[in-house]
């Protein structure tokens, strides 16, 4: 749901953002859907942006922040391109989902939340992808990979440039 | 077997139907059904034998799965270099591909169909009938299958009469809780309020649950279907579908759905030509646990932080936008149609006394047969962990289910015939919660997943009120002392004190039920707590820090492995001659062990 595409000019996404607030200004409970389609937007949700919303919905800055650091799926910094979702719920944690989430972080030298310096990957760790009879699961993008082993990870981050 | 079904009858019904479910996509069905179309153009059966995706067939353990028509050959972990021998082999000359037939674990006999197959034949299906067996995406194909009639009966009878069909029938909330579903109806009917709101939790947040998620991909009219009589019987005008958006899939086909349905007029204006007019959105979560909570998933929709409030005034007098509401989770609304087409009666005629009609649960962990399955309440766990899914992963011995997610409880091999319904696991001090089943061997360190369950939860905690922010915390912390072997006995009564605390004063369910899964293994698995303090020993060899390794001198061959794998070095040893673990350095990553080939790395 995150299009890290980098390739839209600022301004298109600025229009895109606005034509959305028009849509939204007086439906009620629009704060949440109007971040989900901001983020689908700029990939994350840039401060200026927040403002921005504040005003179109008649919200305190304040009140939007709140909403927006509640919930795991907003992101307040740049993304990767490819957002990697390690899942440790219960059925990949007695199958073994750790060892694949150690062995993504020692591969990509970063930690839970964290991206890659060149951009290219974000590295999270979930509570259920609700994918759990291939368990242990991680999912890169859209895609889902099971019945998983850390030997098999190489080969599949070589895929996603 | 070895025959199929021939003659020109038969060949007209021919189809194949290719699961398109979370699972089976993952392990690669959408790659088989082009290799398939590929091979059905190049043998000249496109025209005649069409291809369906449908939705979860639930043994996603044996994904991806096809299932061929008139004979319903059930073809599983069939990979697109199959596809030609599946057209050439069944199609053009009539004959089974025995290769891709399941393989009965105990027997080794090949099954031809599901019926054939252990999983499904203690299974009932009533709420995934058509899963499996329906493309998603096609409401002819729900309607075919006495799709809205259940509504269409509804239509005929006052709502006071659904209300009292639905009580009858004996159904209560399939989200965890147990509340009897009609009762909660009648509830928000009897309110008064210019509006109603209907709402379907979706939020099936529970690590280790995918029921919610299945029935949404595999069959979303029959969700809502199941609202739309809801709505009816409360005087709802408006509805909201609150699905997670980890879901994405399902979000898609549910709006699929409900576009289709309002353009046949099962939605909007006048729900089928009558003045009854509902339509129905849906609203995508934005990752928070606590969701599930009915206010909460309530504040979520209002565009809020999704925080519980205190109840009463419960939703059905105050709900969304202060309007009388009804909320139920996606599997409550998926029986509701079966009730009004069938009756109460053939409903209440499954299950227990006080447990009535059938409950999908998520079986999966260490069982040999994971996946999604549905069998009337009652049933014994013994039935579901040995029967359904044939027991444990390489014979491992069974040591406990985990049922109800962070809700609810592990039961150990004592409690195996416990009989699965509301009340018997209440009083075995675990619950339904929304179906999560994990079974786990002896390689599960019950502390380990105390701690794992806490830590879920003391993440998910909303902070609103102080003994679920707070409690959880520190009972996290006492657990992480116990797995680093830094425990005391006093942790085991602070535990139990804490626990005792944070059920009786949280706000909402998720403090109410966080403390289950530890006191459920403090109350069966004491002896693996105490063997973390008393005897800085894990049990499951889990615990890194109380784990180490030595090299049993009489299996060793010198080969060097683990010398090489080991990260800190501390294996010494020559090539060829017994190599040896210093015990004071060992970190036990475990590392050495997964290398040796000659099982000559043990525990110690």
């Amino acid at each position: 749901m995150n299009c890290n595409c980098g390739g839209t000019a600022e301004s298109t996404k600025d229009a895109a953002l606005a034509t959305m607030l028009a849509e939204y200004r007086e439906k009620p409970g629009a704060l949440i859907p109007v971040l989900q389609g901001a983020q689908a937007i700029y990939g994350y949700l840039p401060e200026t942006v927040l403002a921005q919303i504040a005003a179109a919905l008649h919200l305190p800055l304040s009140h939007v922040f709140g909403v927006v650091t509640f919930y795991t799926q907003f992101h307040l910094q740049p993304r990767g391109r490819h957002i990697i979702r390690v899942c440790l719920g219960t059925a990949c944690h007695v199958r073994g989902g750790a060892a694949i989430f150690t062995a993504l972080q020692q591969h990509l030298d970063v930690n839970d939340g964290e991206t890659t310096e060149d951009q290219r990957f974000t590295l999270e760790s979930v509570a259920c992808i609700g994918a759990c009879g291939l368990a242990p699961v991680i999912t890169i993008n859209d895609d889902t990979f099971g019945r998983l082993t850390p030997e098999q990870l190489p080969e599949i981050l070589a895929r996603y440039a | 077997m070895g025959e199929i079904t021939k003659g020109t009858v038969q060949e007209q019904a021919r189809r194949i139907f290719i699961c398109a479910g979370s699972g089976c996509i993952s392990s690669g069905s959408r790659q088989v059904a082009d290799k398939l179309q590929q091979a059905l153009d190049e043998a000249g059966l496109n025209q005649t034998v069409p291809i369906t995706m449908t939705g979860c067939h639930g043994f996603c353990e044996q994904g991806p799965i096809v299932v061929i028509a008139p004979d319903d050959v059930f073809y599983c972990r069939v990979q697109p270099e199959d596809a030609v021998t599946l057209v050439e082999q069944h199609l053009v000359q009539g004959q089974l591909v025995e290769s891709l037939l399941y393989r009965d674990s105990q027997t080794g006999e090949r099954a031809k169909s599901a019926h054939d197959i252990g999983f499904y034949a203690k299974q009932q299906r009533i709420v995934l009938r058509n899963c499996g067996t329906i493309d998603p995406e096609q409401i002819d194909d729900y309607l075919a299958r006495e799709g809205y009639q259940g509504l269409a009966r509804a239509l005929t009878m006052t709502p006071e009469a659904v209300i009292e069909e639905v009580k009858r029938s004996g159904l209560r909330g399939r989200g965890g809780a147990g509340f009897p579903t009609g009762l909660k109806w009648s509830f928000a009917a009897g309110a008064p309020g210019e509006k109603k709101y209907l709402v379907c939790n979706g939020d099936e947040g529970d690590p280790g649950a995918f029921m919610d998620r299945s029935l949404l991909e595999g069959d979303p009219h029959s969700v809502i279907e199941g609202m739309v009589i809801a709505a009816y019987a409360i005087g709802a005008q408006a509805g909201y579908a609150y699905i997670r958006a980890e879901y994405p899939l399902a979000i898609q086909r549910m709006q699929i759905a409900i576009d289709q349905a309002r353009a046949r007029g099962y939605l909007g204006e006048s729900v089928m030509g009558t003045d009854f007019a509902f339509d129905l959105q849906i609203k995508a979560g934005a990752g928070a646990f606590v969701c599930g909570e009915e206010t909460a998933l309530l504040a979520s929709i209002e565009g809020e932080r999704g925080m519980p409030r205190v109840r009463p005034p419960y939703p059905a007098i105050k709900g969304l936008w202060g309007y009388p509401t009804n909320i139920n989770n996606v599997e409550t609304f998926g029986s509701v149609p079966y009730i009004l087409r069938a009756g109460a009666d053939a409903y209440a005629a499954v299950g227990t006394e006080k447990s009535k009609g059938t409950k999908v649960f998520a079986l999966t962990g260490k069982v040999k047969n994971t996946g999604l399955v549905e069998v009337p309440m009652g049933l014994s766990l013994r039935e579901i962990v040995f029967g359904i899914g044939e027991g444990i992963q390489q014979d491992r011995p069974f040591k406990a289910v985990q049922i109800g997610g962070p809700s609810g409880g592990c039961l150990p091999a004592a409690l195996l015939d416990v009989p699965v319904d509301y009340d018997s696991l209440i009083a075995a001090g675990a619950m339904m919660g929304s179906g999560g089943l994990v079974v786990l061997d002896d390689t599960t360190c019950m502390v380990d997943l105390a701690r794992f369950f806490l830590s879920f939860t003391q993440r998910e905690s909303c902070g609103k009120c102080t003994p679920c922010r707070e409690g959880t915390k520190r009972m996290l912390e006492i657990l992480e002392r116990i797995t680093q072997g830094e425990g005391s006995m006093d942790d085991i009564i602070a535990l139990e004190r804490l626990a005792g605390v944070i059920k009786s004063t949280s706000l909402c369910g998720l403090g109410q039920t966080a403390p289950n899964p530890v006191l459920t293994t403090l109350r069966y698995f004491r002896e693996e707590y105490e063997a973390h303090i008393l005897e800085e020993r894990c049990p499951a060899g889990v615990c890194k820090a109380l784990t180490k390794f030595a090299i049993v001198p009489d299996k060793c061959v010198g080969c060097t492995a683990c010398a090489r794998v080991c990260p800190i070095h501390c294996i010494s040893g020559a090539p060829k001659k017994v190599h040896t673990i210093d015990r004071s350095r060992c970190i036990g990553c475990g590392q050495c062990a997964g290398k040796c080939r000659f099982a000559a790395v043990v525990r110690a």
